[in-house]
């Protein structure tokens, strides 16, 4: 019988990269609940920003595998070693993705704009000190600065710009993170969220959500817009009058999450 | 690397304008099977620049893409075969990436291209 996820005596490693945890397990877990909606989802683009070792992007290609055929996946890291490590772990479980060694998705950004249908990410989400975040090497796996949301803060709006109409976005946090200041950030951008899973260790809680875009959420933030105006009544009038030409608008977004 | 990902790549270099396409350089090609999907195709043929990917074709030794392309010719199932071979069967293993505008160069190694910036790049 195929398994559904990567497994972990398959999964490659390297001394400066970071080996599958309770944070990648949660994640894979999160990804399997919602499995049947992913591919109902009929992704083209499936991306993960910070791969480490491979286990989640491995995972993901193998639960969506013969259903989702005419899927890619693309994943990066900003070290290298990791990105190694990710193709040997992809190959060695017969998937493929395409990988880039870059900061987040340097160079990725303008081309693949409003193209990618999931993203994953597993920031590195640990409150450490300023000075530690953005080192290279396998601290680069956890290091998150105050409140660890220095990369999170930095991931969120590439995410947002790379995300297709359709597009959601499945991110591991702490409750050091203030997750829900993060879906109160996204709420702004128009994204709805939901806590898929939580998980608690004995060192950590762990909180994973996914994000979408909603028609509501996104109609909020044009009446939030417009009443800031001062000839308000004008303008929010204007504004809604445009909104049944909301590319989300014509698509609906009837599919449940 | 597939063609796929060298027509989403551009040059991230800082100030740099015309970034796209990066200029390949060619160390070590290889052809990988990959099921065929029209579904994909259709999808990508939108988004896919394809005049870079021509060019980055021909670069790896394959001449079959016509030079111009309308939807009209995704009807075709000459034309599907031939942009699915292209965008996604040629691997580029070992050679580089060249910035178009400032001749930088970013390797790519078993099939892996490296997009990392130097300091003062950034």
């Amino acid at each position: 019988m195929l398994s559904r996820t990567a497994q972990i005596r398959l999964v490659s490693s390297h001394p400066e990269v970071y080996d599958p945890c309770d944070d990648s397990f949660a994640l894979v877990d999160a990804l399997l609940a919602d499995r049947a909606n992913l591919v109902e989802h009929c992704p083209s683009i499936c991306m993960e920003v910070g791969c480490g070792s491979g286990y989640v992007i491995t995972s993901l290609a193998l639960m969506l595998g013969k259903d989702s055929s005419g899927c890619h996946f693309i994943a990066t890291d900003i070290n290298p070693h990791a990105v190694g490590v990710t193709r040997k772990t992809m190959e060695a479980h017969g998937c493929h993705a395409e990988l880039v060694t870059t900061d987040i998705a340097s160079g990725l950004e303008t081309r693949l704009a409003g193209s990618v249908d999931v993203m994953v990410v597993n920031p590195p989400y640990v409150p450490t000190p300023e000075y530690e975040v953005g080192q290279f090497g396998i601290a680069s796996a956890w290091a998150g600065g105050e409140n660890g949301r220095s990369v999170i803060d930095k991931i969120l709006p590439v995410a947002d710009k790379l995300l297709s109409d359709k597009g959601w976005l499945y991110l591991v946090t702490l409750t050091a993170n203030n997750p829900s200041e993060i879906c109160l950030q996204m709420r702004k951008k128009g994204y709805a969220s939901r806590i898929v899973l939580q998980r608690s260790t004995e060192e950590e809680s762990l909180h994973i959500i996914k994000f979408w875009r909603d028609l509501d959420t996104q109609l909020e933030v044009i009446e939030c817009t417009a009443l800031n105006r001062t000839e308000h009544g004008v303008l929010l009038n204007s504004l809604l009058s445009k909104v049944p030409r909301l590319p989300f608008w014509s698509n609906g977004n009837w599919s449940s999450h | 690397m597939r063609l796929l990902t060298h027509n989403m790549l551009s040059s991230n270099i800082k100030g740099v304008t015309n970034g796209f396409p990066l200029l390949i350089e060619v160390e070590k090609v290889v052809e990988k099977q990959v099921d065929f999907n029209e579904d994909f195709l259709r999808n990508m043929f939108a988004k896919i620049e394809w005049k870079a990917l021509v060019k980055a074709s021909r670069t790896m030794g394959y001449t079959e893409l016509p030079e111009n392309s309308e939807a009209s010719m995704l009807n075709s199932d000459e034309f599907l075969r031939k942009f699915h071979h292209a965008l996604l069967e040629l691997h580029l293993e070992e050679g580089a990436l060249v910035c178009p505008e400032t001749g930088r160069k970013f390797p790519v190694n078993k099939g892996i291209p490296n997009m990392l910036l130097h300091e003062d790049e950034v």
